[in-house]
């Protein structure tokens, strides 16, 4: 596990609904195709209503044009991230575009369980409500040993809140590797 | 210390005798579901991890239900149905209702209690967040992602965190104009929807009782609107009739002790209960049908998991017969065995599907439908800024398919009520009269 993440903050507010991160309409696609799958890269985040999108200024694309990648890799949230649907194309939409991070006040459980299960990218809890504090296009820099959030644009530093028992699957890679490791699965 | 239903389900299937909340536990499965939209990916993710050739951990247990994207011409969509058939044809699964066949059944959570997998005391788990549906039957059921599905397809275990339980309690009788959907609707605007998150919602107390099956089911449909982790109803005699009529399979009831702890408890006056409507955009967006009356709108929608079985269009066509709808009114059963029946039930002589018809409204295939926006052909997908009153479950910007729509989330009363006026109504009087 990398002990630390930099990349630029894109930020969102509360209640960022899985409709939002991807459109149902575009769940249509392989997740297991090199090619195909790129499609949820280029769709995360187009349901996010514009005003929403890039906060504090909104109007914000995540990705430009047919690009499946985006130039941010931390999403910043506020509460109750992720809540809607069960679908994995949520988180999965994400890490296709490069997310490494997302930092929310607070996850809907199952958008949270898939992020960590599926490893497809750390999800940090944050008591400030760093919305309020974080532009989009901020410079950021997560150190997991200290568990801080650093605003290199804003000179901040931020505790973040620690991952608790998820930690060891987390750190394993996913509930597979996680599993191997503890013996209940046979190793591949 | 005594413990909940969901508490005990959740231990007896752990291999222990006392569970608490926040305990990290691994659980036997019972059911795994899955359909169209996640199951490519499980499979995928299965076959990655446990090898090309492997084998589910048990045939019978796995449920396969295509009903989201069924009737469109989107080729990806349809690439999915031949995936799940040939998992379906490489392991040989038994309980697969595919699509363009007498077997097909429809949305997934009617689907699962009509084909009799709803059973008392089991653990249930779906790639689907409204499999929260299932808890209606006295069971403990969620909704998990592709790759914890992927997990339980080849181990026939998954870890569950121990919810805390929240007690929701109604007393008395609803009027008759109050359905399931505007008690859970009002519970959502009372809590958000974040009130219940990491937690199990147990409904208890005499009107909740004397619902009928599909009308527990809307309330523990709508369980995860609250981010709650299971909706949860004791079983009774109306649960096991139900299930007697579906399945010869052994079930356990399982009660909360007097003593059992809860995060959270309040009692409602069922009595006091009104019609609630969720405006855009979010389900904890409460307010009653008789506030929003000056709301105009472009058309009604009734079906989806949660307010398209039976129940839903006995009332719907209640107030519809022998009128005419205003505004464009789209009626999509949940499965075909709720098709079937709107052919099959009759209001003073004329069957539910006539009663539809000659109001004038639209009448579509059993799936998910425009629920959830889906495919561009889907049947009732919202267009443009339209504003739309719809029995479904979520009003999230763009939900329907249009980021410009505004829908209200409400009970088929108020839908059908709202179709006849043109705007959003209280359907005490229509009911009543």
């Amino acid at each position: 596990m990398k002990k630390i993440i930099e990349g630029l903050a894109y930020v969102l507010g509360n209640d960022v609904d899985t409709d939002q991160i991807i459109p149902a309409e575009h769940l249509v696609y392989s997740l297991s195709d090199p090619e195909e799958k790129k499609n949820y890269g280029k769709f995360a985040l187009t349901g996010v209503p514009g005003e929403q999108a890039g906060l504090p200024e909104g109007n914000v694309s995540f990705t430009e044009g047919d690009n499946f990648e985006s130039k941010y890799s931390i999403i910043i949230g506020g509460k109750n991230f992720g809540c809607g649907s069960s679908r994995e194309h949520a988180p999965a939409c994400m890490e296709i575009a490069g997310v490494r991070a997302v930092v929310a006040q607070s996850y809907a459980r199952i958008f949270y369980r898939n992020s960590v299960d599926g490893g497809f990218f750390i999800p940090f809890e944050c008591e400030t409500r760093l919305v309020e504090e974080i532009k989009t296009g901020d410079d950021l820099k997560i150190d997991l040993e200290a568990n801080t959030l650093s605003n290199k644009t804003q000179n901040k530093t931020y505790d973040l809140k620690s991952l608790g028992e998820v930690i060891d699957i987390i750190e394993a890679g996913n509930i597979f590797e996680y599993a191997r490791k503890t013996g209940m699965i046979a190793s591949s | 210390m005594g413990m909940t239903i969901t508490e005990k389900i959740l231990a007896a299937h752990a291999g222990k005798d006392s569970v608490f909340p926040g305990d990290n536990i691994w659980v036997d499965v019972d059911v795994l579901m899955t359909h169209d939209v996640c199951g490519p990916g499980t499979f995928a993710i299965f076959k990655k991890q446990f090898g090309e050739n492997a084998k589910v951990w048990d045939r019978d247990k796995v449920v396969i239900i295509p009903d989201h994207f069924i009737f469109t011409e989107d080729t990806h969509a349809n690439r999915n149905i031949d995936i799940l058939r040939q998992f379906v044809k490489e392991q040989d699964l038994p309980h697969y209702y595919d699509v363009g066949t007498d077997n097909y059944k429809g949305v997934c959570h009617l689907a699962l209690a009509q084909e009799g997998f709803n059973r008392p005391g089991e653990v249930l788990f779906g790639t689907d967040s409204h499999t929260s549906t299932s808890g209606a039957f006295g069971m403990f059921s969620t909704g998990i992602g592709n790759t914890d599905a992927a997990f339980i397809l080849g181990t026939g275990k998954i870890w569950v965190k121990v919810p805390e339980s929240m007690c929701f309690e109604f007393t008395g009788k609803f009027p008759d104009h109050v359905m399931a959907k505007d008690v859970i609707l009002n519970v959502i605007g009372d809590i958000g929807v974040d009130g219940a998150t990491y937690r199990s919602m147990e409904w208890r107390g005499d009107a909740v009782m004397s619902l009928s099956m599909e009308e527990r089911m809307t309330l523990c449909n709508m369980a995860i609107e609250a981010g709650g982790k299971n909706g949860i109803i004791e079983a009774d005699e109306v649960t096991t009739d139900y299930v007697r009529q579906r399945t010869d399979r052994p079930y356990k009831i399982y009660h909360s002790d007097e003593d059992a702890k809860y995060f959270f408890k309040k009692t409602y006056n069922a009595s006091e209960m009104e019609s609630i409507v969720a405006k855009p955009h979010s389900p904890d967006n409460k307010a009653k049908a008789s506030e929003c009356e000056d709301v105009k709108l472009d058309r009604a929608y009734i079906g989806s998991c949660t307010g398209g079985k039976l129940t839903d269009f006995m009332a719907a066509a209640k107030l519809l017969k022998g009128r005419k709808v205003l505004i464009d009114t789209f009626i999509v059963p949940a499965t075909r065995e709720v098709e079937e029946d709107l052919h099959k039930e009759k209001i003073d002589g004329e069957t539910l599907i006539d009663i539809f018809k000659n109001a004038g409204a639209y009448l579509g295939d059993p799936s998910c439908a425009a629920c959830l926006g889906g495919p561009k052909d889907t049947f009732g997908r919202a267009k443009d800024n339209q504003v739309v009153i719809s029995t479904t479950n979520r009003n999230f910007p763009g939900r329907m398919g249009s980021k410009q729509s505004h829908v209200y989330l409400a009970s088929p009363y108020t839908a059908a009520a709202s179709a006849l006026t043109g705007h959003i109504t209280n359907p005490a009087d229509f009911v009543n009269n």
